[in-house]
């Protein structure tokens, strides 16, 4: 016999869909089947239960090989390697929940350590934009009931956030939009002709980095000023259509992704893009909304400014929380050799980072706790591996839209397997030990 | 548990009416005690006023518009960092400080209990989570109603039975502790960038006006008997002129009874009143309202209202009245953060700055103050800053300042750069009442205690009753020598003890006592019609499922102390 | 001298990235996803290379060996797309100009062909170029 469970929590991207469904064996170990989610996160859901996983911890060798140890072992180095490091990195914590999150900020308060998430390598720029100007948003149940105007600027959610049109933004009937897809224009602003873009009623195929200038001209389109001929590769006739649209609709939001975040004006670019959502609520009503990438990266943030004070690229070395992107921010970090020992947790710098910003990692004490086999892991002196996080245990997360959800727990982990909290607990009490903390 | 005996200090308890008596208070158990064994620590309270630990009625200091200023004003952590010392973890922020630092900050100052002003259901998580992350003070949170769908649809019909089984049933998932409204149907009306500015506004789509969603919550609410009243912030917040809006939504009270077994006497308390209080027609010829609006809740006594104090700081504004803060953005362009929330409200943040060089600012601050000193009964007026929208909770030693000496409000107005205006669009230059100990006692501790329907638990220093108890270093038999003095001895405690567990001496934090979320669970008759209404809303309508709606679990709630209240009579 | 062209290259998620990082970035199937670069047909053309060679993509901050593909979310002349992931960030600029944030879009590349160079596994990527001893 199995077991479904329902309203299960797909721990894969910010859409954070919690309508799947998941087939699991009688005893509640074997997880067997995946409904609703998309082929992302079902093949989350299913590659947990792959046999090759690695289950205990193991530490590099001198000769390069690995070599298994226990937990408490690994708790021992992680605990010994914050105590003495002057300025450890703390880094990642956006793919496991707000508890193991929050005991991470204890350790880190503990050790002075710099701490940070994802957003450095994602909504960062977007971060420092909402702080220059601020944010006009909503939840995603708002864009599904009343949006008639639907703006992808940067982002190609067909292939980043799979399940995010027919849940929330394109396809859904809502309360005030009963026609689904019928009531909403669609308007995708993107360098490629992305499998998103394919679906638009208008594509601006813009030229890559000239963001900045598009929205700018949208600010004089809807004043309806003067424009060039052409502006980042767009004739302005376009740009007129594009702004006349966005201005008609009675609800209207941008979604943004990585193309505007990662280009080079990186925030000036969010700024006038979040300047363009003020403009518009002069006509109309819209809103804003990051596109975030990790399924708690929102949450690592709330923790993180609730505890601190600040979202992400937080300092403690002096004993009070720091904030300033560009001196203590991970990559600047890593890149200026300003750390001594490196900790990750829930990400994957390995990959993620450009390798400039690795090669310092390989060459200091280093621990990478991660389920998976990654190059963070590969580069790391010890990869410690615990309990998938929204499969094995559950814990709260935060959705791009700051909507807190539950996750659930739908299998055992491997006999033995510690969860991100359990094992941040073993060494948050080791630490208070060797530092004579409180 | 340790017991303690408080000797020799000036007590001060309206709920036993001992007004400066020299008094021993026992300690046993967590609870006041008639009496302790000869084994009892000794604190020395001579020369020092006593008195129960305050009780917060209305403070935005937990939830996601809070987090949202936190994460978009790092400027508010300037200068403001505090360093781990001791039993305390870093904290940082000046107007909307850490959850580590809040729960410090309002212990420190004597304060036990705090109210997390507006909860947005939806939200519900992320509040227990800053609530569980602030420390020692025992805390509740208000989910808002006044924009919500279900309460729009049933209260067209005014179906207050259904309204009640539904507020019932958000109550219980959100383990929230009151009725909230603000701008009732405003908000609403702003997810189509428009507003409700008066009682009679039609709220778009839903058919129903400001004033009926008042009255049928006022109804739900005291059909249910729950321990606070409806909880107001109404229309037409902030704009010159707006006393009239408060007036009539006032009225809508009249010939309500309270009903309930909490000792609950009022049926709907308006906060932050010094907002609502405004004559006039424009910026140039506004002036203050105080005497109209304290007329008017001095002769009904149903009304129970929270000043709203500004206090001349930087400061970040927040609000589920969206509207106004795009008003206020508009206003003085300052970043603007806005946060649509599905079926239920909204939140607007703006940073904002009360000047003492800027007119309408100081007419605020005089307004804020009119206030209090015009209410006949202290009972039905508390202290609150709004905090941090008139200005941090900090301040509050600095407003008792003000409303204990005459002397320091004059010092203020004379450093006014406009204080010719101050008194010419308000009375507060002919007031010349002082507040006394026992006054403010009513004022922060049994007054909105009672009125949030913990007049048995806490706010008092009977026996029986919760042992939360502020020593201050105050001595009320010497006349005041400076007013500064006030301001000092109401900031930093000598003591404070919180549920009998000693959590700050000499002004510093030794113990973190047993924080509990409050929160009320009431029982009503099964409603099927309106359990199959939430099935459908989820079904259609919201972006989460119903099975993960609610705040349910150790990590949210550790300690939760529920209210109980059976509905199942009728 | 081998033919060269150069182009302005961005990264950024796939469908196919995703479900690979899920099912193991030890495997080859990571490399299948990631160990790319999408070029649109007429930038092939200029290059003189067939669809699916081996080309050495290089930067000022780096060098690579990935696929040539042609472009699935085209046309994109003059821009080339390498999914996120190792081969993508063993070049990408990563100066944050004082924002944290590396110039991950919008870094000049370099392209030539290279039949013979072998594409690396993900892992064994960056381990090499990190210099980790591997037992």
């Amino acid at each position: 016999m199995t077991k479904t469970i329902t309203d299960v929590i797909c721990p894969f991207c910010g859409t954070l869909c919690d309508d799947i469904e998941v087939v699991v064996s009688d005893d509640g170990k074997q997880l067997l089947e995946v409904y609703n989610a998309c082929v992302i996160g079902s093949e989350k859901f299913l590659h947990s239960q792959a046999k090759d996983r690695v289950t205990k911890p193991r530490m590099r060798q001198d000769d390069g090989t690995w070599k298994d140890v226990s937990y408490d072992e690994a708790a021992d180095y992680t605990a010994q390697m914050l105590a003495k490091a002057k300025k450890p990195l703390m880094y990642g914590w956006s793919s496991t929940n707000c508890e193991a999150q929050s005991v991470g900020n204890e350790i880190a308060e503990i050790s002075r350590a710099c701490c940070d998430n994802t957003a450095a390598v994602c909504h960062g720029t977007t971060l420092i934009a909402v702080q220059d100007i601020g944010l006009p948003t909503c939840t995603l149940g708002e864009v599904k009931n009343r949006a008639d105007r639907i703006i992808f600027w940067g982002c190609n959610p067909a292939h980043a956030h799979p399940r995010h049109m027919s849940r929330y933004s394109i396809f859904p009937r809502g309360f005030f939009t009963g026609k689904g897809q019928m009531s909403r224009k669609m308007i995708v602003i993107d360098p490629r002709v992305t499998d998103t873009a394919k679906m638009a009623d208008v594509h601006l195929q813009i030229e890559q980095g000239k963001d900045y200038e598009l929205l700018n001209a949208l600010r004089v389109a809807f004043k309806g000023e003067w424009l060039p001929d052409v502006v980042a590769g767009i004739p302005k006739e376009k740009i007129r259509e594009a702004a006349d649209m966005m201005k008609s609709g009675r609800f209207g939001i941008i979604f943004f992704g990585m193309g505007v975040t990662q280009s080079l004006s990186k925030n000036h670019n969010i700024d006038i893009a979040i300047a363009v959502t003020k403009d518009l609520n002069e006509y109309t009503k819209f809103s804003i909304m990051p596109m975030r990438g990790h399924y708690n990266v929102t949450g690592s943030g709330e923790v993180f400014a609730w505890q601190f004070g600040f979202p992400y690229s937080i300092d403690l070395t002096r004993g009070f929380a720091r904030y300033n992107p560009g001196d203590t921010s991970s990559i600047d970090l890593l890149v200026r050799g300003e750390v001594d020992a490196m900790f990750t947790i829930g990400s994957d710098p390995g990959a993620h980072f450009p390798i400039s910003a690795v090669k310092p990692i390989a060459n200091m004490p280093s621990v990478c706790i991660d389920p998976h086999l990654t190059p963070t892991s590969g580069v790391s002196k010890l990869h410690v591996p615990v309990a998938f996080n929204g499969v094995e245990t559950g814990g709260n997360c935060y959705r791009m839209d700051n909507v807190p959800i539950d996750c659930r727990k739908v299998v055992e982990p491997p006999a033995g397997m510690l969860t991100d909290e359990q094992f941040l607990v073993m060494v948050r009490d080791r630490l208070k030990k060797l530092k004579g903390a409180a | 548990m340790s017991e303690y005996i408080i000797k020799n200090g000036s007590v001060f308890d309206p709920v036993q009416g001992i007004k400066g008596d020299k008094k021993d208070i026992a300690i046993k158990d967590g609870k006041i005690a008639d009496k302790v064994s000869s084994a009892a620590k000794v604190i020395d309270a001579s020369g020092k006023t006593v008195m129960a630990g305050a009780v917060e009625i209305h403070a935005h200091i937990a939830g996601p518009k809070v987090n949202l200023g936190r994460i978009y004003r790092p400027e508010d952590k300037l200068f403001s960092c505090t360093p781990t010392k001791g039993m305390e973890r870093m904290g940082g922020g000046a107007s909307i400080p850490t959850t580590f630092k809040t729960g410090y900050e309002y212990a420190k100052m004597g304060y036990t209990t705090a109210m997390e002003a507006a909860m947005p259901p939806m939200f519900a998580k992320h509040v227990h989570e800053e609530i569980r992350d602030t420390p020692i003070i025992d805390e509740g949170a208000f989910p808002v109603f006044g924009n919500n769908w279900f309460v729009l649809e049933y209260l067209k019909n005014h179906e207050i039975e259904n309204t009640a089984a539904y507020i019932a049933w958000l109550l219980r998932v959100t383990k929230g502790y009151a009725v909230k409204v603000v701008n009732p149907g405003g908000t609403e009306a702003w997810a189509w960038g428009l507003n409700c500015l008066s009682v009679n506004d039609p709220v778009p789509y839903f058919d129903i006006t400001p004033a009926e969603i008042v009255k049928g919550l006022i109804e739900a609410n005291e059909y249910l008997g729950l321990p606070h009243s409806v909880h107001i912030h109404p229309n037409n917040l902030g704009n010159p002129g707006c006393y009239e809006t408060t007036l009539d939504t006032l009225r809508l009270a009249e010939g309500m009874k309270a009903k309930n077994k909490f000792g609950r006497e009022s049926v709907m308390h308006l906060t932050h009143t010094q907002f609502h209080s405004y004559k006039g027609t424009n910026w140039g010829d506004f002036e203050s309202g105080a005497k109209e609006i304290t007329d008017y809740v001095n002769q009904n006594k149903n009304i129970t209202i929270d000043t709203g104090n500004v206090t001349l700081d930087e400061t970040t504004t927040m609000t589920a009245d969206g509207p106004f803060e795009h008003h206020l953005t508009g206003l003085n362009h300052l970043k603007w953060a806005n946060c649509d929330v599905e079926l239920e409200t909204c939140a607007g943040v703006v940073p904002y700055i009360y000047s003492p060089n800027i007119s309408v600012c100081a007419i605020q601050w005089a307004i804020g103050l009119e206030i209090p000193l015009m209410m006949k009964d202290p009972m039905r007026c508390y202290i609150t800053t709004d905090h941090p929208n008139a200005g941090p909770f900090t301040r509050y030693p600095r407003v008792i300042k003000w409303l204990m000496s005459k002397k320091a409000r004059d010092t203020q107005i004379n450093a006014f750069k406009h204080k010719d205006k101050v008194l010419s669009q308000t009375s507060i230059g002919s007031l010349d009442k002082e507040l006394s100990l026992y006054e403010l006692a009513q004022m922060t501790r049994a007054g909105p205690a009672k009125t949030l329907g913990l007049g048995h638990m806490c706010g008092g220093l009977k026996p029986g009753m919760d042992a939360d108890v502020a020593v201050y270093n105050f001595n009320p038999d010497k006349p005041v020598a400076n007013p500064d003095d006030i301001e000092t001895a109401f900031s930093r405690c000598a003591h404070v003890f919180k549920s009998g567990v000693e959590v700050v001496k000499h002004g510093e934090i030794v113990g973190t006592g047993h924080k509990r979320t409050l929160w009320v669970n009431v029982k009503v008759n099964d409603n099927p019609q309106v359990m199959r209404d939430i099935n459908e809303k989820f079904i259609k309508y919201y972006s989460m499922t119903q099975a993960n709606y609610e705040a349910l679990g150790h990590h949210f709630v550790p300690n939760p102390y529920a209210l109980e209240v059976d509905a199942t009579h009728v | 001298m081998t033919k060269n062209i150069t182009l302005n290259l961005i990264s950024g998620r796939t469908i196919q990235q995703g479900v690979a990082i899920e099912s193991g970035k030890e495997k080859p199937s990571y490399r299948t996803a990631c160990g790319i670069i999408e070029m649109d047909n007429a930038d092939l053309k200029a290059l003189g290379a067939w669809k699916n060679t081996n080309v050495r993509v290089t930067s000022d901050h780096g060098s690579v060996i990935v696929k040539a593909i042609e472009a699935t979310q085209g046309p994109h002349p003059g821009v080339a797309f390498i999914p996120m992931g190792p081969w993508a960030n063993s070049i990408v600029d990563p100066n944050t100009y004082s924002t944290g944030m590396p110039t991950f879009k919008g870094t000049p590349v370099k392209i030539e062909v290279t039949i013979n160079e072998p594409i690396l596994l993900g892992i064994e990527l960056v381990q090499i170029q990190c210099g980790v001893k591997v037992g």
